[in-house]
């Protein structure tokens, strides 16, 4: 009875060891630092976008599978392009997002999130995790939902649905019109282009 | 009445050139051309005139006072949240969407506060729209109005509607209508104002992408947040294996 028992739990630790954080709980860990970071960083909250820049990449760039996401936008059109394109698409793709992203946290006032209950069963590899955002000077809250799908190194963020829009999918008519109009070359020049552009002042300071 | 008749007759005469007009692009957007037009036109309003105005609103007036104003207008449209809820048929809903009038009106003091939210009954977004939407009415094609924006011919009629059951729009006094309405529009405005910082930073093509958002925007609400997934999601993002 004993033994058994002994050998029980030297399985089940390393089984324990090995499991990775729930989904809303990854979601919500990371939030909860990377805003913690901003309400205490006196250089974020002048505006300072490297900063800022550099915070996602390291807190939340991780989390995020760019890859799929630039699959997903680019839908029949991903198959067009080479290996070495889809590599060019992808990170010209990311540096995008990530920077729509510090925009959005440089916007970061007194915002109170609510994290939903999970809905999903153990065995499930996709799952989606909802939040709503409550700002200051507005009366509606604002969803956001984090659409994730379990990888051998932990949950990954494949899109994210902000009031249900999604920032991936949204893409998909821009892209499309793009690779018709000037092939998949075009579209990676496109996209550099925008992203060499000097990033806009923040409307939200002025 | 009669703007309202002459907006009904345009968004008339702009589904029947939809049926005509040749473009390009997206299946949803027929008239493309007109809407790009009119896009140019708003974005040029609202950088010269009403940016500015929600800007100044929001620099001087505190978080507190603004979400007051932004309450006060809201639970007003509470009530006629409630009355689509009903018309689609959600009851318990309605029920909901009428207790938070009844305690914001009261006990939120003419809904200044919103302590129905508090209480676990949450802000629904709710309009005639929508309530078309559930009933099986298709979107019909895009269409940007003038100084409103983003619309679709279905959810631009029915506007109509919400327009005149707008307790805000039927105040009597003229100068006082048209105060509140500028003041609710502000205020809706300067709510905005960070989404549109982000949407100059992530869009490629501002014109396509605040359609295609806008446009997911209404399948999702008209579906409650929960809309079923689009047959392309699963064709054409997954590897074949």
């Amino acid at each position: 009875m004993k033994i058994s028992f002994c050998l029980l739990f030297a399985l089940l630790v390393p089984l324990a060891q090995a499991q990775q954080p729930a989904p809303d709980v990854l979601v919500k860990s990371i939030t909860e630092e990377v805003v913690a970071i901003l309400k205490k960083d006196q250089d974020i909250q002048a505006g300072d976008p490297k900063k800022v820049a550099d915070l996602i990449d390291t807190k939340v760039v991780p989390h995020f599978n760019f890859i799929r996401m630039t699959r997903l936008a680019m839908a029949r059109n991903w198959r067009l392009a080479s290996p070495e394109q889809q590599k060019e698409l992808a990170g010209e793709f990311k540096t995008l997002l990530v920077r729509t992203y510090s925009t959005a946290l440089s916007n970061y006032r007194d915002q109170q999130i609510d994290y939903k209950p999970l809905r999903a069963k153990p065995e499930d590899t996709e799952v989606t995790v909802k939040s709503d955002v409550k700002q200051s000077g507005s009366s509606q809250p604002v969803s956001i939902d984090y659409e994730m799908e379990k990888t051998p190194n932990g949950w990954k963020v494949y899109d994210v649905k902000v009031g249900g829009v999604s920032l991936v999918t949204t893409y998909r008519d821009t892209f499309a019109s793009e690779v018709k109009e000037r092939g998949v070359d075009g579209l990676i020049k496109s996209l550099a282009a925008k992203n060499r552009q000097p990033e806009r002042q923040k409307a939200g300071k002025t | 009445m009669a703007k309202a008749k002459r907006l009904c007759a345009a968004l008339l005469l702009a589904g029947t050139l939809a049926g005509c007009a040749t473009s390009g692009g997206n299946p949803a957007d027929p008239l493309e051309p007109l809407n790009r037009a009119m896009f140019v036109f708003n974005d040029a309003v609202d950088d010269a005139v009403m940016k500015p105005i929600a800007k100044g609103y929001r620099a001087v007036l505190p978080g507190m006072v603004r979400t007051g104003v932004s309450n006060f207008f809201s639970n007003i449209e509470d009530v006629w949240i409630s009355v689509n809820d009903v018309l689609q048929g959600k009851f318990q809903q309605g029920l909901e969407d009428f207790t938070r009038v009844i305690f914001n009106s009261t006990f939120g003091i003419a809904g200044v506060f919103d302590f129905a939210s508090e209480l676990g009954l949450p802000k629904r977004n709710e309009d005639f729209g929508q309530t078309l939407g559930s009933w099986g009415v298709g979107s019909g094609a895009y269409l940007v109005l003038p100084i409103l924006g983003p619309s679709t011919i279905r959810d631009g009629l029915a506007f109509l509607v919400d327009t005149q059951v707008d307790p805000v729009w039927r105040i009597d006094n003229v100068p006082a209508r048209n105060t509140a309405v500028g003041i609710r529009f502000v205020s809706r405005r300067a709510e905005l104002l960070d989404a549109t910082s982000v949407l100059d930073e992530a869009a490629l093509d501002r014109y396509r992408f605040v359609r295609d958002a806008w446009l997911q925007r209404r399948r999702n609400l008209v579906y409650d947040g929960d809309p079923p997934r689009e047959r392309e999601e699963q064709d054409d993002d997954e590897p074949t294996k």
